[in-house]
């Protein structure tokens, strides 16, 4: 009973020292706010005035034709340019994708001839070069066919493909970026702010003082999780609501409810990596060296931003050991994919389980820096 | 005035100054004399450091004018030849020293940036460290010296350039009372030798000042007044400098001052409160506290007296369970001090060294907090609280907070605070350090009411000789070991002393095996002539030149042998860049690959398994699972993440097909991550595509039927188009700014948050040498990193370097330099070191992932994101970069980049060196 109250008081105390560090309340807002906005409306993966230019080497109705099919947003008006500079244009990264049409293309269409059309493409830019060659392929087929329907029948294809995207119709990026955002926020700002918290009282000889009454560091350790895990799940929901449901009108296709529930369970892993990160650190600067080398392989690794099953197999089984990996398929299977509990249950119980026994490593690693801290 | 030749060394008219809101010193007025000793004396925050930093030329001239050796402060002219001239030892133990250093390369640095020759160099700092008893140990490090020792080689570091002025910013403070004894002689004897030098010191003890020639009192921003401590006595009708200094303060402010009163201890009996038998710690090598015994009763007072790290607090910290002893045990109410111990804590109260409680909450929270942590019932709680912040006189203070109280107060809550659960028992760690005389005779004064109406054991520790002498015993503490303990005046008519600091002198010279002071044959053989004149205070005009390479080179070399010795910095620098190599590299793909899928066949045709074989066959993109059998179960395995994709071929496929009826697949694609759903429909429609061909072969034996054309694609550069191809060497560029900007930023920061930023202010390093003798090793480090990630790219990778490797070094190698100038850019702008990390880091990541071509190809940005990309010079190094190793280009098509990069280098260290300041505020 004793050792809850503590844990209470100590977690009051923690949230008023928050409430009176003005930097730390403008990071989070910011961070909850404007800083998921921006990310959500400014990175885009999709193809996206892609530079393109034209060796038109025909100079027929079709190739015009197939000139004019590239348009904005996908693409920039395609420059014409001459054959022998398509190297040294591409070398120098002026275009992303250059076509080669040839000499007689036309005639040779009509003629039933098959001629080829040449689509260069820098494949230096991965994932705009495959997408943008797919609907190049796709403009010229499509060109190709509506010229011959004007001249004679063209043919009919023998089977339709017809393709729907799930859970995202039209591929808005926004909608996938704002919830990466909040995740990848959740992950810095858990860590930041309980290990921050756990350095300044150190370097303020506060933690001593506690140290001397009647409290043990489970109950220290674990006031600053459930203080600064909570202004987390707050920030969390007030983003989610305001920010990604309001604004950017992004459909949480699942349950809010769930979410939370899932991003709780995480926090208590997160936080417990704030006090673990807090305790190796000796000062605040070089807990601020530590955190980019800590969260950047965390957020990158956790299939938020490129997916898991493209990492190399062994890299699959080490990450398989990040709760952010499991938190980030929950999270998107809910938001995303409208997954209910139980869908996602074998994630919330990784979560918790490597949580836990995080914390418990964290823990046991405090109590041993309090030993012999001089 | 004594010894005064009727020449000033420094003028101070109308001086006020504030750091925000505090005013520090408020209309200051006050004619220095030169050739003499002259203290400031005053406690904590009175405005003495500010007064000192504004003469040494330390900090910038808010209002009013100072002259010092014959110009005006305020003229960056007259400072930059008047600073060689003038030495300035900041207070703090250290800290104008670089810890990771050792004693000769801490005076050799200093040599350095006067211009010192080597053979100069080398003479005067073995002088010095003669002089000073340094000599046996110059290659060890100054972090570790001893806090006397530390002091010693800090006056050495101001005397290696021979200056007219010396100003010593509470030299004393902490250091044990030998190496006082010993650091005073040895002014003494180098104003000996020169006799024309002033020196200018302040200090927070009252009987040190008795030496001085004459005496700043200040108090408040002001000055009290001015004289030999002579005159200050007699004027106040005193008898101790201490007390004319609570005599010259304004009437409010000396308290209700009555003579300390001691009433005798009433013994008792009983078991005794502590015991300490044999208790020694060793951290390492190094051992703290060695073998200390002590045995104190209960409403005794025992005071522990020794300087800084001499294990007082060590030996406190194992008396409370903090620290466990390496050897001994203590006992605290006859029970042995174990960490785990709740019962024991809750009889105990203890104040540690620094402030410690919480600033950011109001006495009234910190109190009910406490109140709360020792779970004082609920009803009791109220009248508890009320009672402690009338006895300690809180009540005009509720609802500050903590950190805006004036010190005094706030140690006066810390110990309500230590009290508030009634403990039989207080542990105080230095409470009365830099509180000026008044509030620490009022927390005595309450102490001793503690100790002897309520019968509370008291353990104090302090450097207050004065204070020693109230406690009912003492223990002298000397480098980790007692040596003596008794009550004050036994020990010192035991040692035939005049007071108690001579007898501790006595007993650390016995101890220590030195029977009388060496030093006193004290010279400083000049290694050049000395300064022509020292009755014309005139400067003799000087010249510069605008960088020196000799102090260029000094700062690389420190620079250089520090970072070589952090551990943390050097591993970030290197084992830092690996690591995020390997993640950036492995982690970020974007090939999307291994895509796992499902087929709902309504058919079951042979037609329906060929256009589906399409997919089986291709295992590297397509991993098919376990078929489907309705369209509820598609959904709910893209719902569950189990597929990425679906495809549904109707029933009666076959028979349509072979009618010629054109039957419709239906393919549903998880677009919960657009851009793989993008692609993964680009990989379907392909894969349909290639079964039209086929089909149409096989029925016509012409393709042309489903083709009119063929659309030839050829992925340059990347045949094989996998992204580790981009990525490798895109992360470079991403890593080469990111690293070095970070460290960079910090190396400058870590500095002003150290206090060494002081050398900086007061020696003639200008700004172009500091800057760029601070970013030369930093370019080394950037291009070592280089050559560990093109290694790291050729041999983990596998990533071959199929272009120019000499240009793109070069690029490198300005690139690297552009990116330390970041960081020194920034770091112009933060003072603290999580600053300086945060901001670079989110300055360096976000413009080199959003508009230098990483994720989105340059030539594809357009309006405000095309401009900041042409602004920022990782387009440039990515260009070259990505040109290089995948483009196989070389140096006629990558050296148009060289130019841009080129450009950035004095842009940036212009804007660096403009917003440098060479004073502080």
């Amino acid at each position: 009973m004793e050792r809850w109250q503590n844990i209470f008081w100590l977690g009051i105390k923690e949230l008023r020292s928050l409430q009176r560090d003005p930097v730390i309340v403008i990071l989070l807002l910011y961070s909850f706010t404007f800083s998921v906005y921006s990310m959500a409306t400014g990175i885009s993966s999709e193809v996206h005035h892609a530079s393109i230019a034209l060796v038109d080497e025909d100079r027929s109705a079709l190739s015009r034709q197939i000139a004019h099919a590239f348009y904005a947003p996908f693409f920039r008006e395609p420059l014409l340019i001459s054959a022998d500079a398509i190297d040294s244009s591409m070398d120098q990264g002026r275009f992303m994708f250059v076509l080669n049409i040839p000499p007689r293309f036309e005639a040779d269409v009509i003629a039933d001839r098959q001629p080829e059309i040449q689509v260069n493409i820098d494949a230096t830019a991965v994932i705009q070069a495959s997408i943008g060659a797919s609907y190049i392929r796709n403009i010229i087929s499509d060109e190709i066919a509506r010229f011959l329907q004007g001249t004679n029948n063209g043919p009919r294809r023998a089977v339709e493909l017809v393709t729907r995207t799930a859970f995202n119709p039209n591929r808005t990026g926004t909608w996938f970026h704002s919830i990466v955002a909040i995740i990848n926020q959740v992950t810095m700002l858990a860590i930041v702010l309980t290990g921050a918290a756990l350095i300044r009282e150190r370097e303020h000889g506060t933690i001593e003082h506690l140290l001397v009454m009647p409290l043990t560091s489970f109950e220290i350790a674990m006031a600053k999780v459930w203080a600064n895990g909570l202004v987390i799940l707050l920030a969390t929901v007030v983003s989610l609501l305001f920010v990604v449901k309001g604004i950017l009108s992004v459909p949480i296709a699942g349950s809010t409810m769930l979410f939370l529930i899932c991003t709780t369970l995480y926090l208590f892993f997160a936080t417990a990596l704030g006090i673990f990160l807090g305790t190796l650190a000796r000062s605040m600067a070089q807990f601020a060296l530590l955190i980019i080398l800590v969260i950047l392989p965390l957020n990158l690794l956790s299939g938020g931003s490129t997916p898991v099953e493209s990492q190399p197999d062994w890299l699959q089984t080490i990450t398989l050991f990040l709760p952010s990996r499991h938190f980030v398929s929950a999270a998107q299977s809910i938001i995303y994919r409208g997954a209910g509990f139980d869908i996602v249950w074998p994630e919330f119980v990784a979560v918790t389980g490597l949580g836990f026994i995080f914390f418990l490593f964290s823990l046991a690693l405090f109590r041993r820096s309090i030993a012999v801290s001089k | 005035m004594p010894n005064l030749n009727g020449l000033v060394v420094s003028l101070v008219e109308d001086v006020t100054h504030g750091y925000g809101k505090v005013c520090a010193l408020n209309d200051v007025t006050v004619e220095i004399p030169s050739a003499c000793m002259v203290g400031l004396l005053g406690p904590d925050g009175v405005g003495k450091s500010t007064l000192l930093g504004l003469i040494a030329g330390a900090r910038k001239i808010q209002a009013g004018t100072i002259q010092v050796l014959g110009g005006d402060m305020a003229d960056a002219r007259h400072r930059t030849i008047t600073c060689p001239r003038i030495a300035y030892m900041p207070q703090g133990l250290g800290k104008n020293l670089y810890a990771e250093l050792s004693v000769f390369e801490n005076l050799d640095f200093f040599g350095r940036l006067f211009g010192q020759s080597s053979g100069e160099r080398h003479a005067r700092i073995g002088t010095l460290l003669k002089a000073t008893g340094l000599d046996p140990f110059p290659d060890r490090a100054a972090g570790k010296l001893s806090g006397g020792m530390k002091q010693k080689l800090g006056l050495c570091c101001a005397l290696i350039h021979d200056p007219d002025l010396l100003i010593l910013d509470e030299p004393t403070t902490g250091v044990d009372p030998l190496s006082r004894q010993q650091f005073w002689t040895l002014i003494d004897n180098i104003r000996a030798e020169r006799t024309g030098m002033s020196v200018l010191v302040s200090t927070a003890y009252m009987d040190e000042a008795e030496r001085f020639d004459w005496l700043i009192a200040m108090d408040a921003g002001k000055i009290l007044a001015t004289g030999s401590p002579q005159e200050l006595r007699t004027t106040t009708h005193s008898k101790s400098l201490e007390e004319a200094f609570v005599a010259l303060l304004p009437k409010d402010k000396r308290g209700a001052r009555s003579e300390l009163t001691i009433p005798p201890r009433q013994e008792t009996d009983g078991e005794p409160a502590i015991i300490a038998k044999g208790l020694t710690r060793r951290f390492g090598h190094f051992t703290a506290v060695e073998n200390v015994s002590f045995s104190i009763e209960r409403g005794e007072i025992f005071g522990f007296l020794g300087s800084n790290g001499c294990g007082k607090t060590t030996t406190m910290k194992m008396l409370t369970g903090l620290l466990p002893a390496s050897e001994g045990e203590a006992l605290l109410f006859g029970k042995p001090v174990e960490a785990g111990n709740l019962e024991t804590r809750k009889r105990v109260g203890y104040m540690s060294q620094s402030f410690s409680l919480y600033g950011e909450l109001t006495v009234r929270q910190n109190l009910v907090l406490h109140a709360r942590l020792f779970h004082l019932p609920r009803e009791k709680m109220g009248a508890r609280i009320d009672g402690l912040i009338d006895r300690f006189r809180l009540a005009d203070y509720m609802d500050q907070l903590a950190d805006q109280l004036p010190l005094g107060v706030r140690q006066r809550l810390s110990l309500a605070v230590a009290l508030i659960h009634q403990p039989e028992m207080l542990i105080l760690d230095e409470p009365t350090s830099g509180v000026d005389p008044v509030a620490r005779d009022e927390f005595w004064q309450l102490l001793i009411d503690i100790a002897r109406n309520q019968s509370v054991t008291i353990f104090i520790s302090t450097h207050f000789m004065n204070e020693a002498m109230r406690c009912d015993r003492v223990s002298l503490m000397h480098a980790g070991r007692v040596l003596a303990c008794d009550t004050p005046t036994a020990l010192q008519t035991g040692r035939g002393a005049s007071n108690l600091e001579e007898a501790f002198i006595g007993f650390i010279q016995d101890a220590i095996g030195q029977a009388k002071e060496e030093s006193t044959a004290f010279t400083i053989t000049q290694a050049k002539a000395p300064p022509a004149s020292n009755k014309t205070l005139a400067n003799a005009p000087g010249q510069r030149s605008v960088v020196s390479l000799g102090r260029l080179l000094a700062y690389s070399h420190r620079e250089t042998l520090e970072v070589l010795r952090d551990p943390i910095r050097l591993a970030f620098a290197f084992v830092g860049s690996a690591l995020l190599m390997l993640i950036f590299g492995f982690g970020i793909t974007t090939d999307v690959e291994n895509l796992r899928y499902a087929v709902l066949d309504f058919d079951q045709t042979p037609e329906s398994r060929t256009y589906l074989q399409n997919l089986s066959s291709n295992p590297r993109y397509f991993l098919e699972q376990s078929p489907l059998r309705s369209p509820a179960e598609l959904t709910r395995r893209l719902e569950s993440h189990d597929i990425s994709f679906g495809i549904e071929i109707p029933s009666h496929f076959g028979r349509d097909l072979k009618r010629g009826n054109q039957p419709t697949v239906s393919a549903v694609i998880d677009g919960a991550m657009p851009f793989r759903g993008e692609t993964i429909q680009g990989y379907v429609e392909g894969m349909h595509l290639a079964y039209l061909k086929n089909l149409a072969i096989q029925e016509f034996g012409n393709p042309s039927t489903a083709v009119p054309a063929r659309i030839e694609t050829r992925y340059r550069y990347n045949p094989s188009f996998e992204s580790i191809y981009s990525m490798v060497p895109s992360v470079q560029a991403i890593l080469l700014v990111l690293i070095p900007a970070i460290l960079m930023a910090v190396s400058v920061v870590r500095e002003k948050e150290l206090g060494s930023m002081t050398n900086f202010f007061v020696t003639p390093t200008t700004r172009l040498e500091f800057l760029l003798g601070k970013q030369f090793p930093y370019i080394a480090i950037g291009m070592l990193n280089y050559t560990l990630l093109v290694v790291m790219a050729m041999v983990v990778f596998q990533v071959p370097l199929k272009g120019s490797g000499f240009t793109l070094t070069l690029g490198a190698f300005l690139y690297v330099t552009v990116t330390t100038g970041i960081g020194l850019l920034v770091s112009s702008f933060t003072s603290t070191q999580v600053a300086a990390v945060f901001g670079t880091a989110i300055l360096a990541m976000m413009p080199t992932l959003q508009f230098s071509g990483m994720l989105q190809p340059v030539s594809t940005l357009e309006g405000g994101a095309k401009f900041l990309g042409t602004l920022w010079p990782a387009t440039y190094y990515m260009h070259m970069s990505v040109g290089a190793f995948t483009k196989g280009l070389e140096f006629q098509d990558l050296w148009p980049n060289l130019l841009p990069l080129a450009a950035f280098i004095p842009v940036l260290t212009i804007f660096s060196a403009m917003a440098l300041k060479k004073q502080d505020r």
